[in-house]
């Protein structure tokens, strides 16, 4: 017990001298916050992107598999489906028809795609809310495609797409298999890639190697593959900021160092006074322990909830356009907060941390003045 | 190397951990070298001030140890993804050949910090540094370990390559099964539960017998240390089959996840609190006879002993409980 009123009183003391040298230690606290701030952003951002993206993927089928002529990606025939179907273990494979097509009186890139079971007739298309959105466009009204050939067919907007999934829908126009192949000119028997289904995930590598060779003109994409790549761009992304964002860190930790030894003459004294009156030296490290702890928390909580914010609230606006990446169809969508444990540490480790590390050496450089030199002065 | 916000932490982390220490050794040599507490030298009165900066110094580099060696496992773990085969961070770890051991000597740093912040403890009560030389010896001792491991987690990080899509294949093909551990020889059942209940009985003997008539102190941490390594032992072959109901996943790791109610993080710091403030025990045995230190080193021993039955006893019973209420009979 008496040691925790110890801790209790040096803790009361520290406050209140703190609060007597308000002006300083704002400054300190703001540069600290922004700190946290944007390197939380950053993480939190990360992390829910990857996360939806993973929500996404998880539906995704267990093998795509893409024909690959010259190096690039082609259309591959429904012949090889067939060869694929009888492979022991796959449940099926389908064909899958998409693409992407630019509108240039919108100057807008979409995704087209025919679903297994289109439920409107011919000539009709359901759009996501960002194709409606640049194309000003709603339900009912006509929307232009050119084909092929150059010529303009027109398309009935019969649905748009629910606005919960737009992270996905975005920028999706869905159409029928009739009007996919004659936009583009898509011979009957050709399709842009299958998509495999396999029972036991176990087999799912076994799987795509046997179809590697069988077809050697192919490509098998695991879809924990695709994980996998997601995963590393949106880490790598976040690291680049990182270390973008270093050279502030660094600043920063110059700044706290800074801070924490030029201590005024008035400090000093009260240092003085204090080993004076009987204070020891380990007493005033303490006392400047809870001065860090007490600064280190108020900007780490601070800037954690702004970037929390920043993050789920207004969806990152301050550097969506360099994780996310560069479409202009982007979809408008709130993030689902999520906070864990280990971000705050990784947090902690990269902003308490230096900042700690950096105030040891000024710190004891105050706690061991010699009491009369200081108060002579 | 990949380049995630946790790795550049960790690596930031141990570079300042290092460097602090290096820093700390570096006076105690001059410690080493020149202390004497009769003279009234500048140096002297400098180098007591210096302790100063050394005790705060080490109690902070063990702080951040602690943090450090979880959110290495942690990190290991989040990573598992970007790898075929890996499951969890134990496959993770064995990605290359600096994983595990960056992480034993994780372990074992953060003991030896442990062991050096006690007798650190125990010298700042003294009025007269009797065991500075010793104290300063050990800071040495530990140093090379932890510069050591920064060595090591460095290179873990940096030979770790993501395996994503390539353009001329999806990569995938072959290196399963990285999930398998180094591991320590298992035996049958029955012996194992044997060993892992008669090293905690004996602890709890020899501790009963030291913190009631104050003897017997090195064999307590002598037992403690058995127990420590027998218990992690059990725990890696035993306990987690019991928390996965599974008898062959035998991961230390998997049991940190939610999960498993963050279980993990109950069974190894009980583990870790016992073994550390056991080992102290012995660790201030020979200073007892020392006049400065008589009056209060073995009160200090008495606590530690509680401190270390208390963690063991936790760590027994959250054993025996998830046993038997685990729907796994083996």
């Amino acid at each position: 017990m008496a040691w925790i009123d110890k801790q209790k009183n040096i803790l009361d003391f520290t406050l209140s001298s703190l609060l007597r040298r308000k002006g300083k230690n704002a400054a300190l606290v703001c540069v600290y916050t922004v700190v946290v701030f944007v390197l939380a952003s950053i993480m939190f951002f990360t992390h829910a992107i990857k996360k939806e993206a993973m929500i996404i993927l998880k539906d995704a089928p267990e093998v795509l598999v893409q024909r690959m002529v010259a190096g690039r990606h082609d259309l591959i025939d429904m012949k090889y489906a067939d060869e694929i179907k009888k492979i022991t273990g796959v449940t099926s494979a389908e064909g899958r028809l998409w693409g992407y097509y630019y509108d240039p009186l919108f100057r807008a890139n979409y995704t087209l795609m025919v679903p297994p079971e289109f439920k409107y007739q011919q000539g009709e298309i359901a759009v996501g809310q960002g194709v409606s959105r640049s194309a000003v466009t709603e339900e009912g009204n006509i929307m232009p495609f050119f084909g092929m050939d150059g010529k303009l067919t027109s398309f009935r907007i019969r649905e748009l797409l629910s606005s919960e999934s737009e992270l996905v829908t975005s920028d999706l126009v869905i159409m029928s298999e009739q009007d996919f192949r004659e936009l583009f000119g898509i011979p009957k028997n050709r399709v842009t890639d299958l998509a495999v289904t396999v029972g036991n995930p176990q087999e799912v590598v076994t799987i795509a190697n046997k179809i590697k060779k069988q077809f050697p003109d192919t490509r098998p994409i695991i879809r924990e593959e695709i994980i996998r790549t997601y995963d590393t761009l949106f880490d790598w992304r976040s690291g680049i900021m990182l270390v973008v964002f270093s050279g502030a860190l660094l600043a920063f930790i110059i700044f706290s160092w800074d801070k924490a030894s030029g201590l005024s003459a008035e400090e000093r004294k009260e240092i003085g006074i204090l080993k004076a009156t009987g204070w020891e030296t380990a007493d005033v490290i303490l006392m400047k322990f809870w001065e860090g702890t007490v600064i280190s928390l108020t900007s780490f909580l601070t800037g954690m909830i702004f970037a929390y914010v920043h993050v789920f609230f207004s969806s990152a606006a301050l550097f969506e356009p360099v994780l996310k990446g560069w479409a202009v169809l982007y979809p408008q969508f709130r993030l689902v907060p999520y906070i864990n444990a280990y971000q705050v540490a990784t947090l902690f480790f990269l902003t308490v941390v230096p900042y700690t590390t950096a105030t040891i050496v000024p710190t004891w450089r105050a706690a061991i003045v010699d009491p009369d030199s200081v108060m002579r002065t | 190397m990949i380049l995630h916000p946790a790795i550049l932490a960790l690596l930031a982390g141990s570079f300042m951990a290092s460097a602090m220490l290096l820093y700390s050794s570096w006076f105690g040599i001059q410690i080493i070298r020149s202390w004497d507490l009769r003279s009234g030298s500048e140096l002297q009165l400098g180098l007591e001030k210096r302790t100063y900066l050394i005790s705060t110094i080490m109690s902070y580099a063990f702080v951040f140890q602690l943090v450090s060696l979880f959110l290495f496992i942690y990190t290991a773990d989040s990573l598992c993804t970007l790898f075929v085969g890996a499951m969890c961070a134990a496959g993770t770890l064995n990605v290359n050949v600096y994983g595990y051991p960056a992480f034993i000597l994780k372990l074992g740093n953060f003991i030896l910090a442990g062991l050096w912040l006690i007798l650190n403890y125990a010298d700042n009560r003294a009025h007269d540094y009797p065991l500075i030389r010793k104290k300063y010896l050990l800071l040495l001792f530990i140093t090379p370990f932890l510069v050591a491991e920064t060595f090591l987690q460095t290179l873990y990080f940096l030979g770790l390559e993501a395996e994503v899509i390539t353009s001329c294949c999806g990569s995938l093909f072959s290196k399963e099964g990285r999930d398998s551990l180094p591991l320590l020889y298992a035996l049958p059942l029955v012996p194992m539960k044997l060993l892992f209940y008669s090293a905690m009985a004996g602890t709890g003997i020899s501790g009963f017998r030291f913190y009631s008539r104050g003897k017997g102190a090195h064999m307590f941490s002598a037992f403690s240390l058995v127990t420590f390594m027998v218990s992690a032992w059990f725990l890696v072959h035993v306990i987690v089959l019991y928390i996965y109901e599974l008898p062959t996943h035998h991961c230390p790791f998997c049991i940190f996840k939610k999960e498993y109610a963050y279980i993990g993080y109950l069974f190894y710091m009980t583990l870790f609190a016992g073994v550390i403030s056991g080992l102290g025990v012995g660790l201030l045995r020979p200073f007892v006879k020392i006049g400065s230190m008589r009056s209060f080193v073995p009160e200090i021993q008495k606590r530690l002993a509680l401190i270390a039955l208390a963690s063991y006893a936790t760590f027994l019973f959250l054993a025996v409980y998830t046993m038997s209420v685990s729907a796994l009979r083996m």
